[in-house]
């Protein structure tokens, strides 16, 4: 007969001592999601109507919408993506599938470590120096862009990489003993399976770009603007900066304003999280293997 | 050395690293024979079939010296290496059905040539199909999954993809491993029908499948080719070396 005995007692004890100790710190994971979410939306619910969403800032941005933050911060998205998925995606196909273990790719592994690491203040200098001035762009939506645009790069590489790397060895192996070159294994084979995790990760990238603040205010965001951007060389709002701005800038300002804005924020942000959770549930329903 | 030989081998090694898989390798397969490597595992079967193919372009750590020819001519002078690969088919112990469609499985390679034309498509796929004794099963749902077909068939599948690039040359890398009993057999069919194609090198850990369809069979032991001989020969005692009966009999490996 077995019988438990004073070792294997205290073994268990400590097993839901441990269990409950991991339980509470995943619960206050939880707890700042959850307090953010709810005093936004009970006091910024209030601010929400067609014409806060649709109309311009009036009165020293103390009343009237937020439209041309919102459009504006449209723009800085996705030109952003223009700019940083060619870029990331290609780079990631490179070190994922030709690149050698050399020298040169842990350099440029430890480079894209470093940019993921440059606080986005420095990337707003860098911004200004480069593409401000350097590059001849103004303060404009364009320079903005492409500084998010370097800043995320590191996730879109990451992320690319990774779903590059999901795939299966052995599927590239069938396709080179065939004679396919490298290049037909990743569009025949290697993309059609990572493209669902390379969106995922793309989709990601873009709720972070639309709620950086630092690195869009020297760069091309407008402290008030009440026009919307007709190039991307023109200047705009965006609802990050402008959430800043009425916040600690401009006097007066009713209280519920600036809880509105951050719930159309959040709520984009939360809204594109769901639609990349969403589709990765949804392909990988149909995964191949 | 220029002979009737399909693939002559002269004093190769394969290394990984410092580790050596197997050295001092020299023979020859003739064309249209079945030549059988056999062997228990670690004896460098596997490294000689990659070097053939010259996969150690795709592995920093493998290194092959010596000399490989296909029909006389070094692989390592190929200057068109896809060209290389396309002449030589590949079946590996556990079959892979690429995340394709079954047509598309079979169409990759002639698509890869640039064969566009839908019928010459349709055609080529059914012909592998027949040819690896899958078509029956499969012709009614060609637009599944190759990767959802069950072991034996993918193992088929491989085989029709391998015979879709209409090789010179068919290297198996001990097929039967996840294939059942009877599917097994009419594998070595097949095999024995493509004999009139095609030369095969056949790397197996089953003794009697060497026997059933080799002409010719090579024995290798810890990285080191112990000799070569007709099948029959081999197998009615006529061995040069003590190790090749002992392991012919069975007594170990």
């Amino acid at each position: 007969m077995f019988e438990a005995t004073e070792r294997t007692l205290r073994d268990a004890q400590r097993e839901r001592w441990v269990k409950a100790g991991l339980l509470v710190m995943t619960i206050l994971l939880i707890l700042p999601v959850a307090i953010i979410l709810t005093v936004l939306v009970m006091r910024g619910a209030p601010m929400l109507s067609i014409e806060f969403l649709f109309e311009e800032p009036t009165n020293g941005m103390t009343a009237g919408g937020i439209f041309p933050a919102l459009i504006g911060t449209i723009w800085l998205v996705i030109v952003a993506l223009l700019a940083s998925v060619p870029v990331g995606v290609a780079a990631a196909i490179y070190l994922s599938e030709y690149a050698p273990d050399n020298k040169l790719t842990r350099l440029i592994n430890l480079a894209i470590i470093n940019l993921a690491g440059v606080p986005s203040i420095v990337h707003a200098l860098f911004g200004v120096g480069a593409f401000v001035i350097f590059a001849g762009f103004g303060t404009s939506i364009l320079a903005a862009s492409l500084t998010l645009a370097v800043m995320t790069l590191p996730v879109v590489i990451v992320s690319t990489r990774e779903s590059l790397q999901a795939v299966p060895q052995a599927f590239r192996a069938a396709c080179w003993n065939m004679g396919a070159t490298r290049w037909q294994t990743i569009r025949r084979v290697v993309l059609p399976n990572a493209v669902s995790g390379i969106l995922t990760g793309v989709i990601l990238e873009v709720s972070r770009t639309a709620g950086e603040t630092a690195p869009i205010m020297f760069t091309g965001a407008a402290f008030f603007l009440p026009f919307l951007p007709e190039s991307v060389f023109d200047q705009t709002m965006a609802l990050s900066l402008h959430l800043f701005v009425i916040s600690t800038q401009v006097p007066n300002v009713p209280e519920g304003l600036p809880y509105g804005v951050a719930l159309v924020l959040v709520g984009m942000v939360l809204t594109m999280n769901a639609i990349s959770v969403a589709l990765r549930t949804k392909l990988r329903g149909r995964r191949k293997w | 050395m220029v002979n009737d030989a399909k693939l002559s081998f002269s004093d190769v090694a394969v290394h990984y690293g410092a580790e050596k898989a197997f050295s001092g390798l020299s023979c020859e397969v003739k064309e249209h024979e079945i030549f059988g490597i056999i062997g228990p595992a670690g004896a460098g079967k596997t490294s000689l079939l990659r070097a053939i193919n010259r996969m150690d372009d795709f592995n920093s750590e493998m290194r092959v010296s010596g000399r490989i020819a296909l029909d006389g001519r070094d692989v390592r002078e190929w200057r068109n290496v896809y060209a290389l690969r396309q002449r030589i088919g590949v079946v590996f112990p556990l079959p892979v059905g690429l995340p394709l469609s079954v047509f598309e499985n079979v169409a990759l390679s002639p698509r890869l040539r640039g064969i566009r034309n839908r019928e010459e498509l349709n055609a080529i796929v059914e012909r592998c199909l027949r040819r690896a004794a899958l078509w029956d099963e499969v012709k009614d749902r060609l637009d599944t999954l190759g990767s959802l077909l069950s072991g034996g068939q993918q193992q088929r599948l491989t085989i029709a993809r391998a015979l879709s690039q209409e090789p010179e040359v068919l290297l198996l890398d001990e097929f039967s491993i996840a294939v059942d009993p009877v599917t097994t057999m009419r594998i070595e069919d097949v095999l024995r029908s493509l004999r009139e194609e095609l030369t095969i090198v056949l790397v197996t850990n089953l003794v009697q499948q060497a026997r059933r369809l080799a002409d010719r069979t090579a024995f290798m032991l810890g990285g080191e080719l112990v000799e070569v001989g007709e099948t029959e020969t081999l197998f009615c005692g006529g061995t040069q070396d003590n190790r090749t009966r002992e392991y012919l009999e069975g007594r170990f490996g």
